[in-house]
């Protein structure tokens, strides 16, 4: 079990501008109040898109039962991590103290099995608990089986689930960056550079859309953290020239460590809309610092902003002036806006409990000072601001669908369960192609009017009865 | 009748279980204005929210301890009493169960002392009935945690018809009693139906027909056909379920002409409901296929005394109908089930009407039914379990819950989708298979799904000699 002092020490991010307030971190969640996930719910949210690991979730059923297979993410060839693996402890393991030993025999029948480059395993509740030494099996494990068995002490009540992301990305700077260098590069005439993309989890796989765009600048990608990635490109993760932070901060202390480490810059940035997408591009080329790729940079950029926004024409038209209420829970918030205010659309309020002050600047940047930042994410207090606003549309996490729907409001899903891809320029024609979808929908009308009888129809009343039926 | 063979492998590979905290908080879900309060880290919560809204498509009331370091090591009374005072005053529910978790039977919680503790401090909350259930995930499935919670909810809130005033024995469910005295068969027609978790709400609805149509009032317990059916309604949001069985239901029980049972796994709630009411009780394992549903129509005879309407003959006899239909795709088809035991057992006993060979059975853990079960042997194991026997096995069709479609395109079989959870279809949870009219839309799909890949065609022989037109002739095979 992580000791108090780990887990200050992970709460404690310099790179996080929460730290700055009086409480550090991530605030205590309340008994009966609370909503979201565990440490162990981030730490393999961020890991389990590398796709050739085995992951081991080491507890008993409900850590592994009830969340294997779910997540959106997508991988190019190797699918292990679509495959739940667990201890799955019984009562006798745990009374007769022998799930140390299950969890090493684990640890073999699956690189028997499968024959996994790595091993990652997971640690939750109850053997933190009962003081499973994780540390100790692993070593043990790497050395009787021969493959690199990573341990990541995440039990769920450490903490929530960015403490869950940062104990991850903490596992991967500790035990695998590092331990391989890159592949030698392909011959080519121009200059290629190593670069990693921290927090791109390749959605509906749409990191794809963006990938392209960087081979065609020579930015070779050595790591995606953790999007479609394999165990061999997080080994070399400290070899690159620059690491973008993706959207969130939730790893920002992988980012941290490599600068601290091997002195690799960082930038944060987003490929949700044409502004950002173009930003990050920008983003590299300026922080590698080399003219001709700068030059090439601006060139894709000027080509693809025209192709993409003659092409988004005929839906800005149907999408112009409709009104958004978007709650990301706050740290996507700064990159959608620029998203569909790309497409003429109003953002009338956004979430920004999990935003950083910087975030929040950067809102007020996009939206004015007087923009809604709204802390409560309660159902009830969503739909009010919905009403309260005139929103067209909520878009938010897979967790809000249901209000939204319930309460007959169009919703779009912008969570990591998503189908749909929207990131990079081609994104964008998926995201507006969604929004008409749902906006447009005849449906909403079908479910908002009354059943034609209990509305009394107005032939058979006199005026009596309508003034009364009014009043 | 089955042996049953025990797990044997330090890992589980793509696990067919759900823990028994998710089955105690779908009994929860069943009745009206309840919430599931699981005692646990909040990940216990956010995994099975989840796991809900992918198989119901619906929001889902539950609630967390939120246990964190220092109550995990040092104690957690207090999160369990500030969880339930937090939903009471917030959310005024009906009824609050407290589902424990393998975190806090670990660390030792005692949630029933918890509830009486909540009780003395918060007398002003005493109208709120508050169940407190063994559920660790350590142990058991979704089946037992289901099973287990139904038990404790009837063992609180049913009142004892043999003291007259009512001193309910578990004091900490419901402060204040109702004082009713209750007496079997005053209400002539009510008839009490425990329903495992393998019922969905579209079989609860196809139920509640045939029970009408012999005259008789049937109360779900619980019945998430009226809370979790897909269903909207006026109210923009609600914090605890809308629909399902009310907890003023609970107080009639004892006035009932008798209590049906479906499953298996029930045994034990249905003894605590009769010697609790003194009720009656008909215990059925299923109602999947003719022998199930005859035996049901049987039951609703003696109680009602009324003999099997026009309408039910009429749907047996269309199921006889499909069960000629379709035995020439389904006789000798060989099936691969993965189910927990009450389903397991259902499904043998329709498949086996059928002429289909059940080769391969995989459940998630041992209960009672299983040795009963009429196939050579089941497996107590995962999905990988499921596959490699499967591939041993010939199997030319699978039925199982969502997590098996993978292994079915691995296999290259196709798949009927039943169990729990159901999230890469829609309506899944909604769907009847019960009734003779549901078990011969089951033969309907089993057959569609093999009609036209089950049978190895013999594969074309062109004549050297023939005198095909001449864009037809091929070159001759070199064998």
């Amino acid at each position: 079990m992580k000791s108090n002092k780990d887990i200050a020490e992970l709460l404690d991010e310099p790179a996080c501008e929460h730290n700055k307030k009086e409480k550090s971190g991530c605030s205590k969640p309340k008994p009966g109040a609370s909503a979201g996930g565990c440490a162990f719910d981030g730490a393999q949210i961020a890991l389990l898109p590398i796709a050739d690991v085995a992951h081991i979730v080491h507890g008993p059923i409900a850590c592994a039962g009830s969340s294997w297979d779910n997540r959106g993410t997508r991988s190019s060839g190797a699918d292990l991590y679509r495959y739940g693996m667990t201890t799955d402890l019984t009562e006798q393991d745990i009374i007769m103290g022998r799930s140390e030993k299950r969890l090493f025999h684990a640890i073999k029948q699956a690189v028997d099995d499968y024959a996994p480059p790595a091993v990652f395993v997971y640690n939750t509740c109850v053997p933190a608990l009962v003081g499973d030494d994780l540390n100790a099996v692993c070593k043990s494990a790497t050395e009787k089986w021969g493959v690199p068995v990573v341990p990541i002490d995440s039990a769920g009540f450490y903490g929530t689930k960015n403490l869950g992301n940062r104990i991850a990305g903490d596992a991967m700077v500790k035990h695998v960056i590092g331990t391989r260098d890159p592949d030698p590069l392909p011959e080519s005439d121009i200059n290629i550079h190593d670069v990693n993309l921290i927090g791109e989890y390749n959605i509906a796989g749409e990191f794809w859309h963006v990938l392209p765009l960087l081979d065609e600048l020579g930015l070779r990608v050595l790591c995606t953290l953790s999007g479609d990635a394999r165990f061999r490109e997080v080994q070399t993760m400290h070899k690159a020239e620059v690491n973008m932070m993706v959207c969130s901060k939730a790893m920002v202390n992988v980012a941290r460590l490599l600068q601290k480490n091997y002195g690799t810059p960082w930038f944060e940035g987003s490929f949700y809309g044409i502004t950002d997408t173009s930003a990050a591009l920008r983003g590299f080329a300026n922080a590698i610092g080399d003219d001709d790729l700068i030059a090439r940079a601006e060139a894709v950029i000027a080509r693809e902003e025209a192709r993409i926004r003659a092409a988004l024409k005929p839906w800005q038209a149907r999408l112009k002036g409709k009104r958004v209420l978007l709650f990301t829970g706050g740290v996507k918030s700064w990159s959608v806006i620029s998203a569909l205010q790309d497409l003429g659309m109003v953002v009338v309020a956004t979430g920004t409990k999990k935003s950083t002050e910087e975030d929040k600047a950067r809102i007020r940047e996009l939206m004015g000072e007087d923009t809604v930042m709204i802390e409560d994410g309660s159902p009830k207090a969503l739909l009010k601001i919905v009403a309260d606003y005139k929103a067209d549309i909520l878009i938010a996490g897979g967790r809000n669908m249901y209000t939204a729907l319930k309460a007959k409001i169009p919703f779009l899903d912008i969570n990591q369960e998503r189908e749909f891809g929207y990131e990079g320029y081609q994104g964008m024609l998926e995201l507006v192609r969604q929004l008409a979808l749902t906006i447009e929908s005849p449906v909403w009308q079908l479910v908002r009017d009354p059943a034609p009888w209990k509305v009394t129809p107005p032939s058979v009343l006199n005026a009596d009865t309508v003034e009364v039926s009014h009043g | 009748m089955a042996d049953v063979i025990k797990r044997n492998k330090a890992l589980s590979v793509n696990p067919l279980k759900a823990s028994q905290p998710i089955g105690g908080s779908l009994a929860t879900l069943g009745f009206n204005r309840a919430m599931p309060l699981l005692h646990g880290s909040q990940g216990c919560t956010a995994f099975a929210k989840v796991f809900f809204v992918r198989h119901f498509r619906e929001p889902i009331p539950l609630q967390s301890t939120a246990m964190d370091q220092a109550s995990s090591v040092l104690g957690a009374d207090e999160n369990v009493v500030e969880g339930i005072r937090a939903i009471a005053e917030k959310s005024k529910p009906d009824l609050i169960t407290i589902l424990t978790t393998g975190l806090a039977e670990t660390q030792g919680a005692d949630v029933h002392r918890n509830v009486r503790e909540f009780r003395a401090a918060y007398p002003e909350f005493a109208d709120i009935a508050v169940v407190a259930v063994n559920t660790p995930d350590f142990t058991g499935s979704v089946e037992t945690g289901y099973a287990a919670t139904l038990t404790e909810i009837i063992r609180a809130l049913v009142p004892d018809a043999k003291t007259a005033t009512n001193d309910c024995q578990s004091s900490e469910g419901l402060a204040v009693v109702p004082d009713t005295v209750t007496q079997v068969g005053r209400r002539k027609r009510q008839v009490n139906v425990l329903v495992s978790y393998m019922l969905t709400s579209g079989d609860l609805e196809a139920l509640q027909l045939i029970f009408e149509q012999f005259g008789l009032r049937p109360v779900f317990i619980p019945n998430l056909a009226d809370s979790l059916d897909g269903c909207l309604t006026d109210e923009d949001f609600s914090p605890v379920t809308i629909g399902g069985t009310p907890l003023s239901e609970l107080a009639t029980l004892g006035d009932a002409i008798a209590t049906v049972v479906i499953g298996a796994s029930l045994h034990a709630a249905a003894q605590v409901l009769e010697e609790k009411t003194g009720v009656p009780t008909y215990q059925l394992n299923h109602l999947y296929g003719l022998k199930a549903n005859d035996a049901l129509m049987s039951a609703l005879m003696t109680i009602s005394g009324n003999s099997v309407p026009e309408r039910l003959e009429r749907q047996r006899a269309q199921l006889q109908d499909a069960l000629l239909d379709t035995h020439f795709m389904l006789g000798q088809l060989r099936v691969a089930l993965a189910a927990d035991g009450d389903l397991l057992g259902a499904f043998v006993d329709l498949l086996q009407e059928t002429g289909v060979e059940v080769v391969t059975a995989v459940t998630s853990c041992n209960v009672p039914l299983l040795s009963s079960i009429p196939v050579a042997s089941i497996k107590i194991g995962d999905l990988e379990d499921m596959e490699k026997m499967s591939l041993d096995n010939k199997v030319q069709l699978i039925i199982g819950n969502s997590h098996a479609v993978i292994s079915a395109e691995r296999l290259n079989v196709p798949i009927l989708r039943a169990g729990f959870p159901l999230y890469d279809v829609i309506g899944g949870y909604a769907k009847t298979w019960i009734g003779y009219a549901g078990s011969r839309q089951t033969l309907f799909d089993l057959a569609n799904l093999v009609i036209n890949h089950a049978h190895e065609e013999i594969p074309i022989y062109h004549s050297r000699y023939a005198q095909k037109p001449a864009n037809e002739t091929v070159a001759p095979s070199c064998h």
